[in-house]
């Protein structure tokens, strides 16, 4: 996508004179010029017939009417305008820097706006030398389900429809298909005669939900981690269908998180809030494992069954397992090179 | 004032799909009704999401695609007319060919609209678009299908409306400018429905589709249905207008249709045996489909129907005095049209997904959001057939011409 493309130029058309001139700055020029251009715009709020104009304009996109259906404006011009240009924003992959700030720079006034409370946005890259992954220790794992909980705070997972990324396994010694195995126990563990597995993403090296994505909503990103852009999804669920490992999860309804419990620590393509319609998964925690820190899964494990770390790095603790463990992955022979190993003691 | 004839066309067109008799405007009326409740339907959709259907996680695919799936294979289906009118020269298909495009692109307008009420994010189906958005082609098999299917309907319209227009100007339609395009629409039926199946073929994370027959079969199948319904239209148009329908259009479509149905039987009975001689880990989603698994049955009444009609049908369609009734014909196809529905609908989409990939096994009853907006859907697909079959032979029938308008014959 270019910055002089028809689609924006039409827009552009439709826009009235001041968003169009706010539009007009080029983003690419200057990042800094970029945003107080866009911030001399959003200080100053429109009045009402301008703000009506802009969606008069909005309803003839006929795209954009549908989009104001699914998520209605509130009263709150400045929001409207927000929410309008994070509409026509490109694919995550292909954004300049200066582009990544500006999106990272509305999403941020947007959640001010909607959760009284300021939230941090990181856009950190992947840093080279670094390929993640993960071993998960069945000797060790005795069922509590710490790691399933920490995630869904850690990683603002939909309270109402009780998202979780991780599942706990119960299978029965001398069994090893989870077809026979009880993925949703709810009673005392560790439980006799049985012991305990885990499934999330697997990362995979050659993922079958990136191949099939339409629009190149999901990639794998250079240090080994599947991401999604959520705001580039456009929910087809064709990479649910795809997926080994049953790794996704779809937004069948507007997320609900209590204002209290948002961790407001978060990265674009990882535990920011998202919305109705779209694909999410897990992302390994990556606005923690960017930063340096273990997945909320790993530190919150009390029996330490669970290993995460760098695959290039010869000294790391999951280089340790991979090398003296006996491991195993799960349907390896789809030849999807899953980066999680299950290894026992 | 003197407009071009392309906008009198249109104008005479709009004209004679709008008016009619009663019986007309009341079909049309209540195609009208079911499409406003569809639309009602999704309105609520959109506004709470795709929670209000019976999809989940575990089935993220019910009915919406497997209406997709199965109309992909109507619209397929138009080869079978257009090939041995266009190429073979057999005039006796003549007739038949323009309802069967008619057909055709009243299915592709219902398969776009099944995928579009499927998406999460409708609004933003425009990142899909080149250079605008991320077209991720050639690796994602949906964006083939995105191109063969516009391309078919490109080609669906395109072709009929040359032919009508020449002879509502009242020319000869030449050879050498639309043979190119019906050669090319042939191979491009193929194509659609190959690159359906190959969507679902394509994913080794699903054993049930991930077989190299599925794309066969889906060809078998629709070559069956696809003429089956033909027929029950050319029925209904022979007795309600004076657009006759010579019986030896019915034999050759019966003949298609007969040979397509034993083909995708024999291709049933291949499947069973492999599913079911030596059983593996692989075989539960067709032991879901046909028996159940772990009490849970959905399905099974459905699949079980669909066998039983879909045998009867192929047996009735082979004897020869039974194919040739005209009662019996449209009575078999309309059964061989409901199994095909049932066999490659729902009986292929949702076991594709249970059990799902770590054992869960989560049965899917479509909602009634899902039922109000499918028959919206498929009332539109009929109103669009009804419209352009209406159209189409009132100029075939010379009712509606260039020369007529000008002499008065058309009022506008």
């Amino acid at each position: 996508m270019t910055e002089s493309s028809p689609l924006r130029r039409w827009v552009q058309g439709l826009l009235n004179p001041e968003a169009r001139r706010h539009l007009a700055a080029e983003p690419d020029a200057d990042d800094t010029g970029f945003a107080e251009g866009a911030a001399a715009v959003l200080d100053k709020p429109l009045d009402r017939r301008q703000a009506l104009r802009a969606l008069a304009g909005a309803a003839g996109a006929g795209a954009a009417l549908v989009n104001a259906a699914c998520s209605p404006l509130s009263g709150r011009n400045e929001e409207a305008q927000l929410r309008w240009e994070e509409f026509f924003k490109k694919n995550y992959r292909l954004m300049t820097d200066s582009e990544r700030s500006a999106t990272v720079d509305r999403l941020e006034r947007l959640a001010a706006g909607e959760q009284k409370e300021k939230v941090h946005i990181q856009t950190s890259k992947p840093a080279a030398g670094v390929l993640f992954g993960y071993a998960f220790n069945i000797s060790k794992c005795k069922g509590y389900q710490d790691c399933v909980t920490a995630c869904i705070e850690e990683n603002n997972l939909d309270r109402k429809s009780n998202m979780q990324y991780i599942r706990i396994f119960e299978i029965e010694n001398g069994q090893s298909s989870l077809a026979s195995a009880n993925g949703s126990y709810y009673h005392k563990v560790p439980a006799d005669g049985q012991y305990y597995l885990g499934t999330q993403c697997f990362h995979c090296e050659n993922p079958p939900c990136v191949s099939v994505c339409p629009v190149g909503a999901t990639w794998k990103e250079e240090d080994g981690i599947v991401v999604v852009d959520y705001d580039w999804c456009i929910g087809c669920r064709y990479c649910q269908a795809a997926c080994p490992y049953f790794g996704r999860r779809f937004n069948w309804s507007a997320p609900e998180i209590p204002a209290e419990e948002i961790n407001r620590e978060q990265h674009y393509l990882g535990n920011r809030p998202r919305k109705k319609g779209v694909m999410e998964k897990c992302t390994f925690c990556i606005q923690r494992t960017r930063q340096g820190k273990q997945p909320a899964c790993v530190e919150a494990c009390p029996t330490g069954a669970r290993i995460f770390g760098n695959l290039l790095d010869p000294n790391s603790e999951i280089r340790y397992v991979l090398a003296n463990k006996k491991v195993f992955r799960l349907k390896e022979e789809l030849g999807t090179e899953p980066k999680f190993w299950y290894f026992s003691d | 004032m003197r407009h071009h004839p392309l906008t009198h066309f249109f104008f005479d067109a709009f004209l004679s799909a709008t008016r009619g008799r009663l019986g007309y405007h009341v079909w049309m009326g209540c195609l009208t009704f079911f499409m406003l409740l569809g639309a009602y339907a999704y309105q609520i959709q959109l506004q709470e999401g795709l929670v209000v259907t019976g999809m989940s996680d575990h089935v993220s695919w019910g009915m919406y695609i497997s209406n997709f799936t199965f109309l992909v294979g109507m619209a397929a289906a138009a080869v079978m007319l257009v090939l041995p009118t266009y190429i073979l020269d057999d005039i006796d298909f003549g007739k038949a060919v323009l309802i069967g495009e008619g057909v055709a692109v009243a299915a592709l307008a219902m398969c776009l609209a099944f995928v579009t009420v499927d998406l999460g994010g409708p609004h933003r189906v425009w990142h899909m678009i080149p250079k605008i958005g991320f077209f991720n082609w050639p690796r994602s098999l949906l964006t083939w299908d995105v191109l063969v299917l516009n391309g078919y309907l490109a080609l669906n319209l395109l072709i009929p409306f040359y032919l009508l227009y020449r002879r509502y100007t009242g020319r000869q339609p030449e050879k050498h400018k639309y043979v190119p395009f019906v050669i090319l629409s042939v191979f491009w039926a193929v194509g659609i429905h190959l690159v359906t199946a190959f969507l679902y073929a394509g994913l080794p994370a699903r054993p049930f589709w991930h077989n190299a027959l599925l794309g066969p079969r889906f060809l078998a199948s629709a070559f069956a249905a696809g003429p089956a319904f033909i027929i029950l239209v050319l029925k209904i148009i022979n007795h309600f207008t004076d657009y006759s329908i010579r019986t030896v259009i019915f034999h050759k479509l019966a003949m298609i249709t007969t040979v397509a149905a034993q083909i995708n039987l024999v291709m049933l009975g291949s499947e069973i045996f492999v599913e079911f001689y030596h059983p593996t880990e692989h075989t539960e989603s067709a032991m879901y489909l046909f028996f159940g698994l772990d009490g849970h049955t959905a399905l099974v009444p459905w699949i079980r129907t669909a066998i039983v009609l879909n045998i009867i049908a192929t047996l009735t369609l082979s004897i020869h005095r039974l194919r040739h009734h005209p009662i019996v014909l449209p009575i078999m196809g309309a059964t061989l049209f409901i199994a095909v529905w049932i066999e490659k609908g729902m009986g292929l989409v949702v076991p594709g997904f249970v059990p799902g990939p770590l054992g869960d096994i989560v049965d899917y009853h479509p909602s009634w959001i899902e039922i109000a907006v499918t028959s919206g859907i498929w009332a539109m697909g009929f109103f669009i057939l009804s419209s352009l079959i209406k159209v189409a032979i009132d100029i075939e029938s010379g009712r509606l011409s260039a020369a007529k308008r000008q002499s008065g014959g058309v009022t506008s």
